[in-house]
């Protein structure tokens, strides 16, 4: 049995090859029901989001279980396979481990540190779990991903920041403002810049939003999607007397809002702040407006200087988060190969109980008149023998072998005295207590 | 007694500034709790000193030096307690908590002994000029604080500078309105502090008011007080400018409660040390 992991994700494949491999959510479960009748698998689970299309699964065979797992690619979505073959990565055992882990702990997000990604596994797990095809192994494996994830947050400072330009600006407007609640702004601009820019405002609480534009039906138009105000584009600066913060991003070649007049709007406006976030190219603000006082300018480039800070920030993260990512894995590795080394020791010692059993009742049968004495002491002689005789293999196995010494000694163990351990004797009840 | 609740009180303080000190590094919400558990230990400490120090001296303790600063540091570190009930600023107490450990080392160093009251203190009006006055110190205190907050945060704003400091200190709209709501409090204080004062004088000299340097500086104090208050209301002066005006109004009234005593001499000058 090997932990495997197929997929692909936004370094590997475009969004059109992502979009076509993506399972709706409603279909996952019958997705999953299907790879669970394929009979070189036994536990699975899908993580299909956005940024990454992934099946986590234990395998009996590990390289048939690959190629039954395109085989499912290819029919479930009806796509050739060599369409996203070059696309797709495959990693078993610790690697797999590893992958996930750092899954979770949104180490492999294309914006590292989002918190979405744990929630996106959580559900996937709970998805796996109602269709029984998770079982010991991706219980215990999910669980500790949870474990590492929660760790990585709480140790490390990786989440933090903001790290895209529009919440650079949510997160400025919030230690101008305090809230963004009961606060207005005003989009200069219709276009899909300013849109976005907003977006994340309006989620952040804003409460109105005022929309001007060159060409007034947009500026009507994109306020209705807003649920906001249009202001005919003559009126800009009777806008700026009712707003705290502005988004600017239009195509106009010069500025288009002035010291002078600025400073006049702060002045009626009883020194209220407001804030300007320009994210137009060429500029639409006179960077002198940023000089009056009250008045917060932030440019395009001086967003994403913040936001290229804060990144560089969460890589210092980062690092400290690989490092529990790899303590982590390693305790799982240990887990994992203690599921094989200990039906092997049992077997083991079955083994010799039996031969002792055997040999004492033939002794036993030759001496009848034995005293009841004798015969303990006889039992104890030979179990005496037996366990000095195990001590030492079974000490070497349940050290903390690297890998592949750890199977080494397993295959020799079974050549050596004819052991047979499948793969059902591996215990059900996860019984590791550090969880 | 008293001194032992005040030694106490200073050394819960001491650990207050501490853990003040390793919450504003790690911002970790356990350890403002802890800060704030330990500060309010100090102050019930500090409290009991000053009821002890009143029932063994037989007067309100605010005659000395040595009173007064131990007098004013319970006031700002109970105006810190009712800000941290009121508003979620919790780095106040990183800056209110060691202003009040240096006024209490300040009065650590100076004599202690509980002396008879001198005949010009006797007053029913003098514990009340005592209390307006350091009560409405303390609350200008924390207007310094935010002022002093607001500068730097304006400045890394200003400056497109969004890193640690930024992250720790609170929005300029919270400092800008705490500074004028600490205000509206203060200033009336001082101004009863000021008309009892006026009024105690009457009984002590036979007139209400002397332009003694005390005196004097008070009346600047409150000038510069009652402006900020007007140009806030009218113009709308508010942020950087207000936040300069807190710390300048702040820097004349410690100057006309210590720097009266220790560099100019007048009538208040013998209640003193």
């Amino acid at each position: 049995m090997e932990l495997i992991v197929i997929g692909l994700n936004h370094k590997t494949a475009p969004i059109e090859i992502r979009e076509r491999l993506a399972f709706p959510e409603e279909g996952i479960e019958k997705a999953l029901s299907q790879i669970k009748s394929v009979p070189s698998l036994k536990e699975n689970m899908i993580l299909s989001t956005c940024n990454r299309v992934e099946i986590y699964a234990a395998a009996r065979e590990t390289e048939k279980a690959m190629l039954d797992l395109k085989d499912f690619l290819c029919q479930y979505h009806s796509l050739p396979l060599k369409e996203f073959e070059k696309n797709l990565y495959f990693l078993k055992g610790e690697e797999a481990v590893r992958h996930i882990f750092r899954v979770a702990s949104s180490l492999d997000s294309m914006v590292v540190g989002e918190p979405q990604i744990l929630g996106q596994i959580k559900s996937a797990y709970n998805i796996a779990t109602d269709a029984k095809t998770s079982g010991l192994i991706l219980h215990r494996l999910l669980h500790r991903a949870f474990h590492v994830a929660k760790r990585v947050r709480t140790e490390t400072k990786i989440g933090n920041s903001a790290v895209s330009v529009s919440f650079v600006a949510v997160e400025l407007a919030k230690k101008i403002f305090g809230t963004l609640e009961k606060r207005t702004v005003l989009l200069i601009g219709a276009g899909e810049m300013c849109e976005l820019a907003a977006r994340d405002l309006v989620s952040g609480g804003i409460e109105k939003v005022i929309v001007t534009n060159r060409t007034y039906e947009r500026a009507v138009a994109l306020a209705q999607e807003f649920r906001g105000e249009p202001i005919r584009f003559e009126e800009i600066y009777r806008g700026l007397r009712m707003v705290d913060i502005v988004i600017s991003a239009t195509n106009s070649p010069q500025y288009l809002l002035h010291h002078e007049e600025v400073a006049k709007v702060i002045k009626d406006r009883k020194q209220k702040p407001i804030f300007f976030i320009d994210i137009a190219d060429p500029r639409d603000v006179e960077p002198e407006v940023g000089d009056i006082e009250n008045v917060y300018l932030y440019n395009i480039d001086d967003l994403q200087k913040v936001a290229n800070d804060n990144i560089h920030d969460r890589e210092k993260e980062a690092r400290k988060a690989e490092a529990i990512v790899k303590d982590e894995v390693a305790k799982f590795v240990n887990w994992y190969q203690s599921l094989e080394v200990t039906p092997m020791i049992i077997a083991l010692r079955k083994k010799f109980e039996e031969i002792r059993n055997k040999e004492l009742a033939k002794t036993l049968s030759i001496h009848p008149n034995f005293s009841e004495k004798e015969r303990q002491s006889l039992e104890a002689l030979t179990s005496s023998i037996i366990n000095k005789i195990l001590h030492d293999p079974l000490t070497l196995l349940k050290q903390k072998n690297e890998e592949a010494m750890a199977d080494l000694y397993l295959d020799a163990l079974c050549a050596l005295f004819g052991l047979l351990v499948k793969s059902s004797e591996i215990p059900n009840k996860e019984n590791d207590k550090d969880d | 007694m008293n001194i032992y609740f005040f030694k106490f009180a200073s050394l819960f303080y001491l650990l207050g500034v501490l853990a003040y000190s390793v919450y504003i590094i790690f911002l970790k919400e356990s350890l403002s709790k802890l800060a704030m558990t330990i500060v309010s230990i100090g102050f019930a400490s500090h409290t009991l000193a000053i009821l002890t120090r009143y029932a063994e001296a037989g007067y309100t303790p605010v005659t000395n030096l040595y009173e007064s600063l131990s007098f004013f540091a319970w006031m700002i570190i109970g105006v810190l307690l009712i800000a941290n009930l009121k508003y979620k600023v919790k780095v106040l107490g990183s800056f209110l908590t060691p202003i009040a450990l240096i006024l209490m080392l300040f009065a650590f160093a100076l004599p202690k002994e509980i002396l008879p009251l001198a005949p010009v203190l006797k007053s029913f009006w003098h514990p009340f000029h005592v209390i307006f006055a350091f009560l409405g110190n303390a609350v200008f205190t924390l207007t310094f604080c935010c002022g002093i907050m607001y500068l730097i945060q304006e400045h890394q704003l200003k400056s497109k500078r969004m890193g640690a400091i930024t992250k720790r200190l609170p929005p300029l709209k919270v400092l800008d309105d705490l500074n004028y709501q600490s205000l509206t409090f203060g200033f009336p204080l001082l101004t009863l502090g000021i008309i009892t004062g006026a009024i105690w004088a009457e009984y002590a000299w036979g007139r209400y008011w002397n332009w003694d340097p005390k005196e004097t500086w008070s009346l600047i104090t409150w000038l510069l007080y009652a402006a900020l208050l007007h140009q806030r209301l009218t113009v709308g002066w508010r942020g950087k400018k207000a936040a300069i005006m807190a710390i300048v109004g702040f820097m004349a009234a410690l100057f006309t409660f210590l720097g009266v005593n220790l560099i100019l001499s007048g009538l208040h000058t013998y209640s003193n040390w």
